[in-house]
C-alpha cells in the first residue's frame, strides 16, 4: 500500500466517524468514541506523513493515486510529495493532539451534537486539501474544510457575538474560495487542464503569475489572517470552543500557508523579484499590527487569535524573503529563508495549540475568558499554568525553546540580502526586519502579559479563586506540545534536516546537514560561522541555575519568613488595584496606539474635595475595519437598496429590460472579437 | 591539553565576570559621589551589600508563587551564561560558538521576561506598574539592539562575537559613518536596558518614577541578592560588549602565551574602568527623563540603528 493510499484510508475513516456521529450524538458514549476514533486516525495518519518525511529522498517519487471520483473526465488526483508530508504532519499531529484534549475537554461541552460530527469532518477536509492533485478536488475540499469549521464556530450560536463571527467568516471564506476559484482558472490556461500536473508543465506570462499571486494572497492569506484580511479571524477562532480553536488557529491557517507555497513556489514557475516585495510588505506589516493588536485584548482567546496574526506574518515574511532570494538565483539564501518559514510554520503549532488548550483549561476551570476577572491561577492550576507558561516563552521567541530558533533562522536569512541586487528590496529588507524585531519585542510584552494577568498576583473573582486543576487528558494533551516546545527548541538540527527535502523539491537547494556539525550547533551558512546551540545553551543555563541555588543554599541563610506584600508599606485590600490586562497595556498604547488605533484617553478627575467619581475611558478604532470595510459595506447595502426595486417592476417593464440587456451583450460581444 | 586549557579560560572569565560585576558598580557609584564632591562609600561596598543580604532571611510575600522564588536564580543563570560567551580578555572562547550577539540579546530578554512575571506575582500595583513600564521600554530597545547586530554583521560577516572582534582588530574595519551611529545607537541602548539615568534611576525609592526598582520592590534576603548580582552583571556585560566591539584592543588570541592573556587581562579592567567612568560623568550630567519621553530617547536609537543599518545595506564602504 502507498502512502497516499494509506493516508486516503485515514481520511476515509476520519469520514466514517463524522457520518458514524450523526446518528450516536445523543447518547452519553458518543465524545469518547468520535474523539477516540478521531485520535487513533489522526494519529496513524501523523506516523505514515512523518515516515514519508522521514524517508523522502531528494529524487524520491511523489506518490499518487487517481480515483474515478469527481468530475467525469477529471477523476480525482491525490499525490503526497515532501511538501504535502510536511504540512500533513503539522494537521495531523495537531488534530491528534486536539482529539486527545477534546477526550475530557468534550465533557464539559453543553452541546456536542453541534460539535461532534463536525471535528472529524474538519480534520478529513484539511487532510484532503492538502493531498488534492487537481484544482478541482482542491477548491472542493477546501471549501470542505471551511464549512465543517464554520459549523463549529456557530456551535454556541445563542451568543450574539458568535453569530456575528460566524456571518463574518462564511462571508469572508466565501470571498477566498472565489479568489481561489479564480487562481485556478488563471492557472488552469486556454486548454483547461485542471490537474496540478499540467499547471506546473504550462508556462504563464508575467501578468497571469501577478495575478494569481494577487488572488492566492487574497484567497489563502484571508484563510490565514493576512491583513487586512484578518477582521474575521479574531472574531471566529475565539468563538469555537477551545479544541476547535486551537486547530483553525493553529492548524488551519497552516493549511492556507501550505496553498500559498504550493502554488506560488511549485505551480507559477520561476518568481518575480517584486513578488517578493509584496509578501514582504504583508508580511511585516501584519506581524507587527496583529500583535498590537492582541497587546489591546482583554479576552485571553482573542489574545491568542490576534497572536495567530502576527505569527502568519512572520511566516510570509520568511517566504517573501524566500521568494525575493529565489528570483535571484540565490539557492541557499531561498533555502534558509523557506527553512525558516517551515520552521515557524511546525512551531506556531505546537505552542499556538498549547495556548488554546491552556486557555480552553482556564475556561473549563472558572468559565471566564476575560483576563481582568481572573488572577491567581498558578496556585489552583499548577500544571496548568507551567505548560501554559512553557507556551508563552516558547511563542515569545525566547531561547532555549523553539520560537527562538525560526526566529534566528529568520535574521539569519535577512543578513544575507545584501546581496539582492534590486534597489527596492535592499531598502525594504532592513525594514522588515527592524518589523521583525520590533514584533517579537512586543509578543514577548503581550505573553508577560497574558501570563501575567491570568496566571499570577492575587485572584480578582470568587470563580478564579476557587478554579480547580483540569483533567488527564488535557493535562497530557498540554504536556506533549509542551515538550515538542523544547525539543524542537533544544534539537534544532534534526528538525532543520528534516525539512530538507521539501527546500530542495521546491528550490532545488537546502542548508547545510546539520547533524555531522559536532555538538548538535546549527550553522545556517557555513561561510559565515554564525552558530547556535540550543541544547548547551539549555544546559548551561540550567546547570548555572543549580549551580547557584544549590551554592546559595549551602552557604547563604536559608530562613524564610511568609509575610503579608510589602509594597511600600501600604498594601492595597483590594485585589483590583493590580494591574490588570488595560492598565498593563496602557505605556504600550500610548507609544504605538496613539497612531495605530488613534486611542484617545478621556479622563475626568474632579477636583479635590469634590465628591463626585472619577472616570476614565479609552476610545480606540481598528482603521481597518473603519476604513475598508464599513465603507464596502456601506457600498453594499446602498447597491442592493437600489436593486430592490427590480423586484417591483411590471412584466412590460421586466421584458424591456432583459431586451436592452440582450442587445447590451449582443454590443459587448461585437466589439470583443 | 589545548581542551583543558580552553576550558580553564572560560571558568576563569564565568569567575571573572561575576566577581567584577560588584566592583564595577561600586567604581561607578563612588566616582558619581566624588563628582557631586561627595565622599561616597568605599569600593567594595556592593560586595558587602550583598553579604549581608545572603545573611539575612527572605520575608516573602503570602501571595507569592514557586515562581516568585525560581526566577532570581533563572535571572542570574541567564544574565551569566550571556556574560560567559562575551569575549572580555580573550577570544575564540569554548563556548562561544554556543550562542551568537542574537542568543545573547535573547537570553538577556528571558531574564526581563521572567522579571517582569515576578513582578506580577505577588499582585502589587507597585509590581504592575514597574513591568508594564519595563515592557515597553524592552519594546523599543530590543528592535533597535536587533538592527545594530544586523549592522555590525553585515560589516564583519557573522554574528559571533568572537568573529566580529576579531575583524574589528583587523584592518579592514577602518572608520565607517554606520560603525559610528551603530555606537551611539548602542550607547542610548544600554543605558535604557540597565536601568541608569536618564531612563530609569538605579537608585531611587520614589515610586512613581522607577521601574526596575518597582518590579523587584518585593524581593529580600538571597533572592535581592542574587538580583542585584544580576543587575551589576548586566551592566558589566554591555560595557564587556561595547568595549570588544569597538575597542577590540589587547584581546588575547586562542592558544597565546601567559603574557598575552595578562596583557589582554589588565587592557580589559582598563577599558571597564573607563566604561565606567563615562557613564558616571553622563549621568551626573544629565537629569532623569518622565517615563513618557523615554519613548523618544529610544525610538531616536532604533532610528539611529536603522539608518547604521540601511547605510550598509547601499553601500559596502559607509
Amino acid at each position: 500500500m502507498t502512502s497516499v493510499s494509506a493516508l486516503l484510508s485515514c481520511v476515509v475513516a476520519l469520514l466514517g466517524t463524522a457520518v458514524l456521529a450523526v446518528p450516536i450524538v445523543r447518547s452519553a458514549s458518543s465524545t469518547p468514541v468520535v474523539y477516540g476514533a478521531s485520535l487513533v486516525f489522526s494519529a496513524v495518519a501523523f506516523v505514515i506523513a512523518l515516515a514519508y518525511l522521514a524517508t523522502a529522498l531528494p529524487a524520491a517519487e511523489a506518490s499518487a493515486l487517481v480515483l474515478p471520483l469527481g468530475l467525469p473526465w477529471l477523476g480525482s488526483h491525490f499525490r503526497i510529495d515532501a511538501l504535502a508530508a510536511l504540512f500533513l504532519v503539522v494537521v495531523n499531529l495537531g488534530g491528534a493532539l486536539s482529539s486527545l484534549y477534546g477526550l475530557g475537554y468534550g465533557r464539559h461541552e453543553h452541546a456536542p451534537h453541534r460539535v461532534l460530527p463536525f471535528f472529524p469532518a474538519f480534520l478529513a477536509g484539511m487532510n484532503l486539501v492538502i493531498m488534492a492533485d487537481d484544482a478541482f478536488n482542491f477548491l472542493i475540499s477546501w471549501e470542505f474544510m471551511s464549512l465543517a469549521s464554520w459549523a463549529m464556530v456557530m456551535a454556541h450560536h445563542r451568543d450574539a457575538g458568535n453569530r456575528k463571527a460566524g456571518y463574518l467568516y462564511i462571508v469572508m471564506a466565501s470571498f477566498g474560495t472565489l479568489a481561489l476559484l479564480l487562481a485556478c482558472g488563471l492557472l488552469a490556461g486556454a486548454d483547461g487542464s485542471y490537474g496540478f500536473a499540467a499547471m506546473r508543465m504550462s508556462d504563464h506570462t508575467p501578468f497571469t503569475t501577478g495575478l494569481v499571486l494577487i488572488l492566492l494572497l487574497l484567497g489563502a492569506g484571508s484563510k490565514a489572517g493576512l491583513v487586512p484580511l484578518h477582521v474575521w479571524l479574531p472574531l471566529a477562532h475565539p468563538a469555537a470552543p477551545s479544541h476547535v480553536s486551537a486547530l483553525m488557529s493553529g492548524v488551519m491557517t497552516k493549511v492556507a500557508v501550505y496553498a500559498f507555497i504550493r502554488v506560488v513556489f511549485d505551480l507559477i514557475g520561476a518568481p518575480t523579484w517584486w513578488s517578493g516585495v509584496i509578501v514582504l510588505v504583508l508580511g511585516g506589516g501584519t506581524a507587527v499590527l496583529g500583535i498590537l493588536h492582541a497587546m489591546m485584548e482583554r479576552d485571553i482567546k482573542r489574545l491568542l487569535a490576534y497572536s495567530t496574526i502576527e505569527n502568519i506574518g512572520v511566516i510570509f515574511v520568511g517566504l517573501g524573503l524566500a521568494l525575493a532570494f529565489k528570483a535571484n538565483g540565490m539557492g541557499l539564501a531561498a533555502a534558509l529563508a523557506l527553512t525558516a518559514a517551515l520552521f515557524h510554520v511546525l512551531n506556531h503549532s505546537f505552542f499556538k495549540s498549547l495556548l488554546f488548550f491552556g486557555a480552553g483549561a482556564v475556561l473549563t476551570a472558572t468559565g471566564e475568558r476575560d483576563m481582568d476577572k481572573l488572577g491567581g491561577l498558578i496556585h489552583h492550576m499548577p500544571v496548568t499554568s507551567f505548560l501554559f507558561l512553557i507556551g508563552c516563552v516558547a511563542i515569545s521567541a525566547l531561547p532555549p525553546l523553539n520560537g527562538f530558533v525560526s526566529e534566528w533562522l529568520a535574521f539569519q536569512a535577512i543578513l544575507q540580502s545584501p546581496a539582492l541586487p534590486q534597489w527596492g528590496l535592499k531598502i525594504l529588507v532592513p525594514a522588515v526586519g527592524g518589523l521583525l524585531a520590533l514584533s517579537a519585542a512586543l509578543a514577548a510584552a503581550c505573553f508577560v502579559k497574558a501570563f501575567g494577568v491570568t496566571f499570577l498576583g492575587r485572584p480578582r473573582t470568587i470563580v478564579a479563586e476557587q478554579a480547580l486543576e483540569v483533567d488527564r487528558f488535557s493535562r497530557a494533551a498540554m504536556s506533549a506540545l509542551a515538550a515538542l516546545c523544547l525539543l524542537a527548541g533544544i534539537l534544532p538540527g534534526i528538525v532543520i534536516d528534516g525539512l530538507a527535502p521539501v527546500t530542495l523539491s521546491l528550490i532545488g537547494d537546502r542548508m547545510p546537514v546539520q547533524t555531522d556539525i559536532p555538538w548538535l550547533s546549527i550553522v545556517p551558512v557555513a561561510e559565515s560561522r554564525s552558530s547556535y546551540n540550543g541544547l548547551l545553551v539549555f544546559l548551561f543555563t540550567l546547570f548555572s541555575a543549580s549551580l547557584t541555588a544549590y551554592l546559595i543554599h549551602r552557604f547563604a541563610s536559608r530562613r524564610l519568613r511568609r509575610a503579608p506584600a510589602w509594597d511600600c508599606g501600604f498594601p492595597e485590600v483590594s485585589p483590583a488595584t493590580q494591574y490588570g490586562g488595560g492598565s498593563f497595556a496602557q505605556p504600550v498604547r500610548r507609544v504605538f496606539g496613539t497612531l495605530i488605533f488613534r486611542a484617545r484617553e478621556r479622563v475626568d478627575m474632579p477636583a479635590p474635595g469634590d465628591l463626585r467619581p472619577a472616570h476614565f475611558a479609552v476610545e480606540t478604532h481598528d482603521l481597518v475595519w473603519e476604513g475598508l470595510y464599513l465603507p464596502i459595506a456601506g457600498a453594499v447595502g446602498f447597491v442592493a437598496e437600489k436593486l430592490n426595486h427590480l423586484q417591483f417592476l411590471t412584466i412590460r417593464r421586466y421584458l424591456s429590460l432583459v431586451f436592452l440587456a440582450l442587445v447590451f451583450l449582443l454590443l459587448v460581444l461585437a466589439l470583443w472579437s | 591539553m589545548v581542551l583543558i586549557a580552553a576550558l580553564f579560560v572560560q571558568a576563569f572569565q564565568m569567575a571573572l565576570v561575576v566577581l567584577l560585576a560588584p566592583l564595577l558598580t561600586g567604581f561607578i557609584r563612588l566616582v558619581k559621589a566624588r563628582l557631586l564632591r561627595r565622599r561616597g562609600p568605599p569600593v567594595i561596598q556592593p560586595y558587602r551589600d550583598l553579604l549581608r543580604l545572603l545573611r539575612k532571611e527572605v520575608v516573602l510575600a503570602e501571595n507569592a508563587s514557586w515562581l516568585f522564588r525560581v526566577t532570581p536564580y533563572l535571572i542570574f543563570a541567564a544574565t551569566w551564561v550571556a556574560a560567559a560567551i562575551i569575549p572580555t580578555f580573550a577570544t575564540g572562547l569554548i563556548f562561544s560558538w554556543t550562542a551568537d550577539l542574537i542568543a545573547i540579546v535573547a537570553l538577556l530578554g528571558s531574564a526581563r521576561f521572567f522579571l517582569t512575571l515576578a513582578g506580577m506575582d505577588v499582585g502589587t500595583s507597585f509590581g504592575g506598574i514597574g513591568s508594564s513600564r519595563e515592557v515597553m521600554i524592552a519594546t523599543l530597545a530590543e528592535p533597535s539592539m536587533l538592527l545594530i547586530i544586523f549592522t555590525l554583521a553585515l560589516i564583519a560577516g557573522s554574528t559571533q562575537l568572537s568573529s566580529i572582534a576579531a575583524f574589528m582588530t583587523s584592518t579592514q574595519a577602518g572608520l565607517r559613518v554606520s560603525l559610528a551611529i551603530a555606537l551611539i545607537a548602542l550607547v542610548m541602548v544600554a543605558i535604557a536596558e540597565n536601568a541608569r539615568i536618564p531612563v530609569d534611576n538605579p537608585a531611587t525609592h520614589l515610586e512613581l518614577t522607577m521601574v526596575h526598582e518597582a518590579m523587584v520592590l518585593e524581593y529580600s534576603g538571597r533572592h535581592l541578592a542574587m538580583i542585584e548580582l544580576a543587575a551589576s552583571l548586566k551592566l558589566l556585560l554591555y560595557i564587556s560588549l561595547i568595549a570588544c566591539i569597538f575597542a577590540p584592543w589587547r584581546l588575547a588570541s586562542p592558544g597565546a602565551g601567559p603574557a598575552v592573556y595578562l596583557a589582554g587581562l589588565l587592557a580589559y579592567l582598563a577599558k571597564l574602568a573607563a566604561g565606567g567612568a563615562l557613564l558616571a560623568l553622563f549621568e551626573t550630567a544629565t537629569a532623569k527623563m518622565r517615563v513618557f519621553r523615554v519613548p523618544e530617547f529610544l525610538g531616536a536609537a532604533l532610528m539611529l540603528a536603522l539608518l547604521a543599518t540601511l547605510l550598509r545595506f547601499v553601500s559596502r564602504s559607509l
